[in-house]
């Protein structure tokens, strides 16, 4: 017995040892060298809003930045972190600790990216978080190193709630997912729907992972409203697109998804969204220099980037640049510099960084186009508005952030 | 030398542990010794009871969740968190497993299934679980009130102290007469009920403890990682123990933990170097485990030794 569990023993270290060896990494080189890490889901239900093209995004910027700030390389690691918070904090831990990582982007996932966000602030390194969405990265779980680029709920809510209602679609009904994602998209888009003079007229909720929408449609059909609001996300948002076709609801209603990516246009083709409202931060076909990276994005990966791609990207770039401005990769100091200069580059002009962690920048309403318009694959939508950086965001005087009202984080 | 014949795998596995952290990132051994503590929990009742729980991540999530809550609502000290999870995780151990005992075979694994996605879709609506968010940010807290676990290397003796002790506890039970009783259900239910033994009774028994020490699984790594998320408390983390016990070695006392090893390790090491690759391979490996290892990495070990 005592021969077997020693055989056993050594039989586990030696197995741990083996898959753990790459991990030690010269000490001196972590201060040579700017290190970036895509923390990202390659497999799950994001991997298409994320994924490898979060990483092909991020390749983008190093080869634009020529490889290296200031003779410094910069290195890119990456991890598929399977919608996993214990893998995800674990693994960014580790990036910090032995390969010195020094800033982490992307983090699909709201509960990935909160988690992420506790272990770099509590290491001092830097997050960009370009693929969650949760509005708690910037108000009861904001930290001094968290930065919230591409978009968020409120954002998302805010942009298709005002514009639809100034376009004329002034009654609402909602389609809504039951769990708190759902219903807090829900309260903040009724609420805005509210303000911009619009009314609500009902809301219906379905279970997470519906598979049957018809009782739902019929009620949001009945209602008679002229904007159906779906208040669900991933799977259910395409089904019940999906479903709100085949009942004919979109030939007297418009949908207006609250969380809709260009990914899921497409895999839903256009004759079953055309007509729908979609709020997105950025969009591949907003002008030469967006088309241009696209063009290069597409060679690469054969499909269009979303605006989590070139979230992706643009933090690269920023942070290089805050590199290269204070000469240093310390994060109090990057933070600080980021806050009061303002960045531009291919996602945006302007991109603004609030105390409370909020990438402030324009967001824009879209509406998907007719099969007819359509010149090309991907060309999708046509840019009704654009909603000033000022008004796209949770306002700073709403903010729960401890580091705006003063409390204890 | 009776006593180190008797301890011989606990020994060994401290042994392992004190070197372990020198060789390889502490944290990540943590989240190993957790796992393998649910498992070896998760091996007492299917190893050891013939019971195959497929929800076993309802305790697991219920300790995770409960502690995590404790400690940031209370801001309990972690023995008193890590109690109060036990503690909630024995007690619906108690209660889905008193209903669940009552069928077998299928049954009893579709009823335990349907209790825990009942407890995930309660903890996706509950508002103390933050939904999809998670429950972030909860302390490590003093243990006692003296000793701060905020280093990891104190963590780290912790998280080996709590493992050790499960562990001890469930090589106790199985060596136990309850252990043989259990064994004896196991091997042949109708013939320990004509010996007179309430098997029901031993079952329930069983059951408890096992989802106590799958709550103190995830008590620890809420602790640990200072968080709980609905992964926790998600079937595929139910899949991922059975797949942790059937390649370690079922009904082998160290072979969940060696199949949590190589899990949670393959997981973690995989992630950043084949990607989206690590959910083929894990399921290249289970299926080359029911192929050609069925007993498991330890089983067949342990049987070639015998022949030899």
């Amino acid at each position: 017995m005592i021969k077997l569990s020693l055989v056993l023993g050594v039989a586990m270290a030696v197995l741990i040892a083996a898959c753990s060896k790459s991990d030690d990494v010269d000490e001196k080189v972590t201060d040579g060298a700017i290190r970036i890490g895509v923390l990202t889901d390659m497999s799950g239900l994001y991997s298409d809003i994320g994924g490898q093209g979060s990483i092909v995004a991020a390749e983008l910027a190093v080869e634009d930045l020529g490889g290296e700030v200031d003779g410094k390389p910069i290195e890119l690691v990456s991890v598929d972190h399977q919608n996993k918070a214990d893998i995800a904090a674990q693994k960014v831990r580790e990036w910090i600790d032995r390969n010195g990582v020094d800033m982490v982007t992307d983090a699909l996932n709201s509960a990935v990216a909160l988690a992420t966000s506790k272990v770099v602030a509590e290491k001092k390194r830097i997050l960009m978080v370009t693929g969650a969405a949760t509005t708690r990265l910037t108000n009861e779980d904001c930290t001094a190193y968290t930065i919230h680029h591409s978009y968020d709920t409120f954002a998302l809510a805010n942009g298709t709630g005002t514009a639809v209602v100034k376009q004329g679609g002034d009654t609402w009904f909602f389609l809504t997912s039951d769990y708190a994602f759902g219903h807090s998209l829900e309260t903040d888009t009724a609420n805005i729907v509210k303000k911009a003079g619009g009314s609500v007229l009902g809301a219906v909720r379905h279970p997470l992972s519906a598979s049957d929408f018809s009782s739902f449609l019929l009620q949001a059909q009945n209602s008679k409203a002229k904007i159906i609001g779906l208040a669900n996300a991933g799977g259910d948002t395409i089904n019940s697109i999906k479903a709100a076709n085949e009942f004919g609801l979109t030939e007297t209603q418009n949908l207006a998804g609250l969380l809709v990516f260009i990914t899921d246009i497409h895999s839903l083709g256009l004759p079953v969204t055309q007509g729908m409202y979609v709020t997105s931060g950025w969009y591949w076909d907003l002008n030469d220099e967006t088309r241009a990276w696209s063009k290069r994005f597409f060679e690469r990966m054969g499909k269009m980037p979303t605006m989590i791609h070139a979230g992706v990207y643009s933090s690269v770039i920023m942070y290089a640049n805050a590199v290269k401005a204070t000469g240093t990769d310390e994060a109090d100091g990057i933070m600080e510099w980021l806050r009061n200069n303002p960045q531009s580059d291919m996602f945006g002009k302007n991109l603004t960084l609030r105390k409370d962690g909020r990438l402030v920048h324009d967001m824009y309403l879209m509406q998907v186009k007719d099969p007819s318009e359509s010149n090309a694959a991907w060309d999708y939508y046509n840019v009704r508005q654009t909603i000033p950086a000022a008004n796209a965001f949770q306002p700073l005087s709403e903010s729960r952030c401890p580091l705006i009202t003063g409390g204890s984080s | 030398m009776t006593f180190v014949r008797k301890h011989a795998v606990l020994l060994s596995l401290v042994v392992v542990l004190a070197i372990a952290p020198f060789l390889f990132y502490p944290v990540l051994v943590m989240k190993v010794l957790c796992f393998a503590l649910f498992a070896c929990a998760f091996n007492l009742l299917l190893g050891y009871t013939g019971l195959l729980s497929f929800g076993h991540a309802a305790y697991f999530g219920a300790g995770a969740y409960t502690t995590g809550y404790a400690m940031t609502a209370w801001a309990t000290t972690p023995e008193l968190g890590l109690l109060f999870g036990v503690v909630t995780a024995a007690l619906l151990g108690a209660v889905f497993g008193g209903l669940a005992i009552r069928r077998q075979g299928i049954y009893f694994a579709m009823i335990t299934l349907a209790l825990a996605q009942m407890l995930y879709f309660f903890c996706l609506q509950a508002p103390f679980t933050g939904g999809e968010d998670g429950l972030q940010g909860v302390p490590r807290g003093k243990l006692f009130g003296l000793i701060d676990l905020g280093n990891d290397d104190v963590m780290y003796v912790f998280v080996s102290l709590v493992f050790l002790g499960g562990f001890w506890l469930i090589d106790r039970i199985i060596r136990s007469p309850f252990g043989q009783v259990l064994k004896s259900i196991r091997e042949n239910e109708d013939r320990a009920l004509s010996l007179g033994y309430d098997v029901d009774r031993y079952k329930l028994v069983a059951f408890v403890l096992s989802s106590a020490l799958a709550g103190l699984a995830g008590a620890t790594k809420t602790l640990t990682f200072g968080f709980a998320t609905l992964t926790d408390v998600f079937w595929g983390t139910s899949g991922e123990v059975v797949l942790m016990t059937l390649v370690g070695g079922v009904g082998t006392v160290l072979g969940p933990v060696i199949g949590a090893v190589v899990i949670i390790v393959l997981q973690n090491e995989l992630a950043d170097k084949v990607g989206s690759w690590v959910l083929v391979i894990l399921g290249a490996i289970f299926v080359v485990n029911v192929l050609l290892f069925r007993k498991g990495i330890v089983g067949e070990i342990t049987a070639r030794f015998n022949r030899t």
